[in-house]
């Protein structure tokens, strides 16, 4: 019986021993590789935000110049998100946010915007989706244009009327065999220009709070 | 040599083939096959996974008490995978962005487990190494072929988005095998996945019993050439 115990044992502490190991060439892997992760992530997120606002048209640390928005009908979002603020000479140049379109033919649309001081779209792009392959994915700049058709445009160019897809009787174009992401965008844009005329002042207000 | 790794070789990319015969890995494997590009992702990923997790299991196999085993496979797996992960993410940034959705998914692939219990925890490392390698490779082209043939099916491209992968040099792998092709959903979605291996198995099996018969007739002619 003791043979059998001292057995279980020994097999437990060995289990133990591989479970330590492991844990360790982790723990030391992460610690190897986070500082280089954090920097990786911080230049995905500066080339996301210069997509949509050219870096020559801002100079100040616009990482570091954010606010933070809470759940906002709005702007489609149901948690906190970041808004970046670009200044130049300290004069507001224009703003990135997120917005999310949630009625994509498969779930939530992640969109990040630039919109400049006077309401123009300085560019979008959709950073996260789930549309279907060859029809709704279109809407990702990998796959085609059609996003970049944004840029430029305001509230009043095209009038207000005009923020549809053609089939409903707008400016915009649909895809082949799929209108209901390019109207959920669309949509989500419109919203989030309404939301920026609104709230512009606020959006560029320097808070001493953020670090 | 050849005896020991010629089996091998046959075992992970045809006779034993882990896709095709075993059957196993199917999540991911039916999840990301709609494009060649995809496909070739995740089997890369595979074979490095498979190679490090036979190569450790083997040189461990010792150490391992039998009753534990499968802890201590699963432990060792999903060390490995972490680390690729995270290595990936600092080092090449890039690949990982486009591959990094595929590494989780390696924990998934029963697979690998089971090349540890059935190969690399009975055999030295080296054969253990190139079972790994062979089985990841059998794993690499049932993908590529599966995903070739829904990319195709479904969009009329082949290699599209091969950038994303080989860098802007690669733009022009892209073929465009049907012009104005207007698609074909359903090999895109799942179910286009199960027809799609369901007909590459099936397709297996009728070469494999064509074989047989042809060894069992020539032998038959040779047994009994009186008979008609």
């Amino acid at each position: 019986m003791s043979a059998f115990k001292d057995h279980i044992l020994r097999v437990g502490l060995i289990l133990a021993g591989f479970a330590i190991g492991a844990t360790s060439l982790v723990v030391l892997t992460e610690d190897q590789t986070h500082d280089q992760i954090i920097d990786n992530e911080r230049q995905t997120l500066l080339n996301a935000i210069n997509a949509v606002i050219p870096d020559g048209q801002y100079d100040n640390e616009i990482l570091t110049d954010t606010l933070i928005l809470g759940s906002n009908k709005q702007l489609g979002t149901k948690e906190v998100s970041t808004v970046y603020r670009a200044r130049k000479n300290d004069e507001p140049v224009a703003v990135v946010l997120t917005a999310i379109a949630p009625n994509g033919y498969n779930g939530k649309i992640k969109l990040l915007l630039g919109i400049n001081y006077d309401g123009h779209l300085t560019g979008v792009r959709v950073i996260q989706h789930k549309e279907t392959p060859g029809l709704g994915d279109k809407i990702d700049l990998k796959k085609a244009d059609w996003i970049l058709n944004f840029t430029g445009l305001s509230l009043s160019n095209p009038d207000e009327s005009r923020w549809k897809v053609k089939k409903d009787g707008g400016d915009f174009d649909q895809f082949t065999g799929a209108t209901i992401t390019p109207r959920a965008i669309v949509d989500a844009v419109k919203s989030a220009l309404d939301y920026f005329s609104t709230h512009r002042d606020a959006l560029f207000a320097i808070t001493e709070t953020e670090e | 040599m050849n005896e020991v790794y010629g089996p091998i070789i046959r075992d992970g990319l045809w006779k034993n083939n882990p896709a095709l015969v075993q059957l196993l890995g199917l999540c991911p494997l039916l999840a990301v096959s709609n494009t060649v590009i995809n496909g070739l992702g995740l089997g890369l990923a595979t074979i490095a996974t498979l190679v490090a997790s036979n190569g450790l299991v083997s040189l461990l196999r010792k150490q391992i008490p039998d009753e534990a085993r499968l802890p201590v496979f699963m432990l060792i797996i999903a060390s490995i995978v972490t680390i690729i992960e995270l290595s990936m993410n600092a080092w090449f940034h890039e690949l990982y962005l486009i591959l990094g959705i595929f590494i989780p998914l390696i924990v998934t692939n029963c697979a690998i487990t089971g090349r540890a219990e059935a190969f690399a925890a009975r055999n030295p490392v080296g054969p253990s190494l190139v079972d790994g390698f062979m089985m990841g490779l059998g794993f690499t082209a049932v993908l590529v072929l599966l995903g070739a043939m829904r990319e195709l099916i479904g969009l009329g491209t082949l290699f599209s988005e091969a950038h994303l992968m080989f860098g802007e040099a690669a733009r022009g792998f892209s073929i465009v095998v049907f012009e104005d092709y207007r698609g074909f959903l359903m090999a895109l979605l799942p179910p286009g996945a199960f027809i799609g291996l369901g007909l590459i198995v099936a397709l297996k099996n009728v070469i494999d019993a064509r074989e047989t018969k042809q060894t069992k007739t020539s032998d038959d002619l040779v047994a009994e050439p009186a008979v008609s």
